[in-house]
């Protein structure tokens, strides 16, 4: 392939070899690190085919993966869909990892690769390394080896105590797996030592501030019942919005190895949940990412005239927003406002308005736009992200408006446009629709009847008036019941204290 | 930055969550492949391909919130014509809206995906089995069992028994006086301790010479030799295999329109099937009749076309003539399935009759019976007796003979009747007559 001695080309014509992979790689990190400033996880880059491209979705993307049949249930689905054409493929996968593992598919063409390369190994590698969410969650140093071994443990666990028994654990522990993650950070139980240097300081400050009058005052009657309900709820570290983690550690009946499949779900779900927050930004950044270093390797003739066609070809249709009226609508594209917001700050950076200068005061003007976007996806997720950056520009743009839709009205109202009085509510709606502590129900255990029949109670913060989705939830508090093993109930409640709805389980077949 | 190449990794990776789901769903899946395939063509029978069933046995719940009631907000792009204040009605249904556009299944009753053929006819014959295969008789060097026998000197590697190579391997040692590491190590020990005291030379000498005799014995002595490796060994024995024949008999004369030999054919292609994939040893004797009978092979049987009178006690005749040729009554199980329209020549009855009583049913195992009726008669199961001659006359066969009888009228009960013929069923009952 060094026939292309002379041109500066990278390649020709659409077919690649691994040499090629190579030198674009390389020549895409010159833009990337060289010129944006891009901190990427080392890549490694690998080659698939289009049946393990479908292995890799039923098993949400990751390389290994334990058994369960909702993975084949979903092969199945994706299959039937990508056999009968309703549903491509995605050019490639990227596992939040360090080496970070981007998959790419042998059917795409030199150019999708340099594309492709670009948008994960860049974008979505630097996004991983960089962004605190990650930071904070999720351990891409282990991940790999924890799925190895949560892989072996579950059969391990299949091995000794029969399939069904296990699939049945899987089942309940999926049923609860979007309320086992722990959203804050939590605080570490002490240990023995610091124990006992806090036990030693508060003695010391006793006797300190001991008087032996106190003895003399007369103390009033005490509300002993309420103290012993603090004290119990204290103990079992109550009210707990992680279902799965309190199940784990708390339910009476369950066998180490079940809890320990709890805890699996659990800690995978956990690695998943920065995902789940940076949906916009971690596609805006790689997209905004692959954009700029495709552009920079054409302006720098490494690319051809044809390359950087189908490089534009497919750019635009995943960037691409269809009205609210389109047949092909599917909700607000991540790739389109997330590429959208980046191109915006990158603008406000270069080229402010007065407007933008108004909005966004720290960075309008300030000449360094890839400084700036490196500091939002390293600072932001995608609720704050939006109710910080996006700009009266893109709303006017995409033509944003909201849409209030009352149960008790008539008909559904439209409550803001694109206008000077709208963007503020449009913003503020739009980073409500992205906070997933909003998006997802509300439910924590409140309690537990320790002296009476261990009824564990549930409740469910009703906001705008929306209940759960009553079978889904009688189903999943089945599973609840029989986890805990006796019974349980779930209060749906609004913030004035009314109950909208009330369900109970009692424990069909309790796992112990 | 590393390349690697996945491409040659061994594939099916999600074959085994497949086979969980597959299992998980089965009686859902097993209906549906049953409904899907009464409306295949013949070739197509035992092919894999697309069923749906519904969500409900494989739906995975989890707790969000209802799509209905309270208060809602959107944010939806590519306003055109909507300032602040319009109303807009409510489109038809609650999830209208693409914001709230289905990502879980929910709301989908049916879930659609394929079946590899594979799946496909597992499902399809699930259950069937011929009855009472019971002559089993030593045919053929193909099914061997093979049997732990004893230990060789000879074998491959993955054989070899640790226990007996390492039991000869002891004895040899204890034999030939090989030192133990034990003994080497207190010499050792000893000499060292020796030295450091500045002991004795003499002694230390000795010493010397023993260790150096000692590890030149163990040297010489190996630990394991190969005359104490021992293999497992396998004996094979012949196995006993219960071989089967299956006569087809169809009735291809003028009276059986397009219709009832499609009909026929369906059943047989399905009978074909069955036996194709369950059997490795049953044989298929296909034989047509018309006034004469004819032994055809199976392009013959389900694709020619033939016609002229009714004479099915020919086909019978025909059989028992190949049975007493080819198939030793004594080695093998013999089955037969006959397809007709009913139609025969009334002086034919008699002969059929007896000829089926006398040396045909006697040599059977199971004979079934399927008349192939049109569409559009009146009776259909179980209403009433088709009163067909050949029906009339195989009434009187003993209801304790293996013999059954049904009637098919239409493709969708092709299958429903082919199961009631072959279901597995417990042991010693046999089918029951119709």
């Amino acid at each position: 392939m060094t026939t292309l001695a002379g041109s500066q080309l990278l390649y020709k014509g659409p077919d690649w070899d691994f040499d090629l992979i190579r030198r674009v790689h390389d020549a895409c990190g010159e833009i990337g690190i060289g010129e944006m400033g891009l901190d990427p996880y080392p890549n490694q880059i690998e080659v698939i085919t289009v049946e393990q491209m479908l292995d890799a979705y039923a098993s949400t993307g990751m390389p290994l993966f334990y058994r369960h049949w909702s993975f084949g249930k979903e092969f199945a689905r994706n299959e039937a869909l990508y056999r009968k054409g309703y549903q491509g493929l995605a050019y490639e996968i990227v596992i939040n990892s360090n080496p970070c593992l981007v998959y790419i598919m042998e059917e795409n063409s030199a150019t999708m690769q340099t594309l492709v390369i670009a948008h994960a190994g860049y974008g979505h590698s630097h996004f991983f390394k960089n962004n605190y969410v990650f930071k904070q969650w999720t351990d891409a140093d282990g991940i790999l080896d924890y799925l190895e071994f949560a892989r072996n443990f579950i059969a391990k666990c299949e091995d000794r105590y029969g399939q069904e028994e296990v699939e049945r654990m899987l089942d309940a522990a999926h049923a609860l797996q979007s309320h086992g993650v722990h959203r804050f950070p939590r605080k570490r139980m002490a240990d023995l030592r610091s124990e006992q240097k806090r036990e030693e300081e508060r003695r010391l400050h006793g006797e300190q501030l001991f008087n032996d009058l106190w003895r003399t005052v007369p103390v009033g009657k005490r509300k002993r019942n309420k103290d012993e309900d603090e004290r119990r709820k204290a103990l079992l570290g109550l009210p707990e919005e992680n279902l799965l983690y309190f199940l784990e550690k708390t339910a009476p009946r369950l066998a180490p190895w079940q809890r320990e499949i709890l805890r699996v779900v659990r800690l995978i779900n956990q690695y998943f949940y920065p995902q789940r927050q940076t949906k916009v930004m971690n596609e805006g950044c790689a997209t905004y990412v692959h954009h700029r270093i495709m552009n920079r390797l054409h302006e720098k003739g490494q690319i051809d005239d044809g390359a950087f066609l189908e490089f534009i070809h497919s750019h635009t249709s995943v960037v691409m927003q269809p009205g609210f009226d389109d047949r092909r609508y599917g909700g607000i594209n991540p790739y389109a406002l997330g590429f959208a917001m980046c191109c915006d700050i990158e603008r406000v950076c270069n080229e402010p308005t007065d407007e933008d200068r108004e909005w966004m005061p720290d960075i309008a003007g300030s000449g360094d736009a890839y400084g700036a976007l490196r500091d939002i996806w390293a600072n932001y997720r995608d609720e704050s992200f939006v109710s910080q950056y996006m700009s009266p520009r893109v709303i006017r743009d995409f033509g944003l408006f909201r849409i209030v839709d009352d149960e008790e009205q008539e008909e559904m109202n439209v409550a803001a446009i694109h206008d000077e009085r709208g963007y503020r509510k449009i913003r503020r709606a739009l980073s409500k629709h992205y906070d997933i502590a909003y998006r997802d129900p509300d439910i924590q255990i409140v309690d537990v009847d320790l002296a009476g029949d261990r009824k564990l109670i549930l409740t469910h913060r009703v906001m705008d008036g929306i209940v759960l989705e009553e079978k889904d939830a009688e189903k999943v508090l089945q599973h609840v019941a029989d986890l805990w093993g006796y019974d349980v109930k779930l209060v749906e409640q609004d913030d004035s204290g009314n109950v909208r709805a009330e369900h109970s389980a009692s424990p069909r077949r309790p796992f112990m | 930055m590393h390349i690697i190449d996945r491409r040659l990794n061994p594939g099916g990776k999600s074959f085994a969550n497949r086979q969980r789901f597959l299992r998980r769903a089965r009686a859902q899946v097993r209906k549906a492949v049953r409904e899907a395939s009464s409306s295949r063509s013949i070739k197509d029978a035992g092919k894999g391909g697309e069923i749906s069933i519904p969500t409900g046995g494989v739906h995975e719940p989890h707790l969000h919130r209802s799509r209905e009631g309270g208060v809602r907000d959107y944010v939806l792009p590519g306003n055109k014509k909507y300032i602040e204040g319009d109303t807009i009605p409510r489109p038809e249904q609650g999830g209208g809206q693409g914001s709230q556009a289905s990502d879980s299944g929910e709301g989908e009753d049916e879930f659609r995906f394929a079946l590899s053929d594979e799946e496909y006819l597992d499902l399809y014959l699930e259950d069937l089995e011929l009855p009472d295969l019971a002559k089993r008789q030593v045919a053929g060097a193909k099914a061997v069992l093979w049997r732990q026998a004893g230990y060789s000197v000879s074998g491959p590697p993955s054989r070899i028994s640790v226990p007996r190579t390492l039991r000869h391997s002891m004895s040899r040692r204890i034999a030939l006086k090989r030192p133990k590491a034990d003994e080497i190590n207190a010499l050792r020990a000893e000499i060292e301790k020796l030295e450091r005291e500045g002991g004795h030379f003499d002694e230390l000498q000795t010493l010397r010479t023993q260790l150096e005799q000692y590890l030149a014995r163990s040297k010489r002595i190996p630990y394991i030799d190969p005359v104490d490796v021992r293999y497992r060994r396998l004996e094979s024995n012949p196995k006993p295999i219960a071989r089967a024949v299956m006569f087809c008999l169809m009735d291809v004369s003028g009276s059986m329109n397009e219709h009832m030999k499609d009909l026929a054919k369906r059943f047989y292609s399905l009978l074909y099937l069955f036996l194709n994939r369950r059997y490795e040893h049953v044989d298929v004797v296909f034989i047509r009749h018309t006034h004469e009978a004819q032994e055809v092979d199976e392009q013959t049987f389900f694709y020619s076309r033939e016609t002229g009178g009714t004479v099915v006690s020919t086909a019978l005749f025909k059989m028992a003539e190949i049975v007493r040729d080819r198939y030793p009554v004594d080695q093998w199980n013999i089955y037969a399935a006959q397809a007709s329209d009913g139609d025969n020549t009334s002086s034919d009855n008699a002969v059929v009759l007896a000829q089926l009583k006398d040396v045909i049913l006697p040599i059977c195992q199971y004979y079934a019976y399927v008349e192939v009726g049109m569409d559009d008669e009146d009776d259909h199961p179980g209403a009433g007796e088709p009163s067909t001659n050949l029906w009339r006359a195989y009434r009187r066969v003993a209801v304790d003979a293996p013999f059954a009888m049904r009637k098919v009228r239409h493709r969708r009960d092709i299958y429903p009747v082919f199961r009631e013929l072959f279901a597995r069923r417990p042991e010693g009952v046999a089918a029951e007559g119709g």
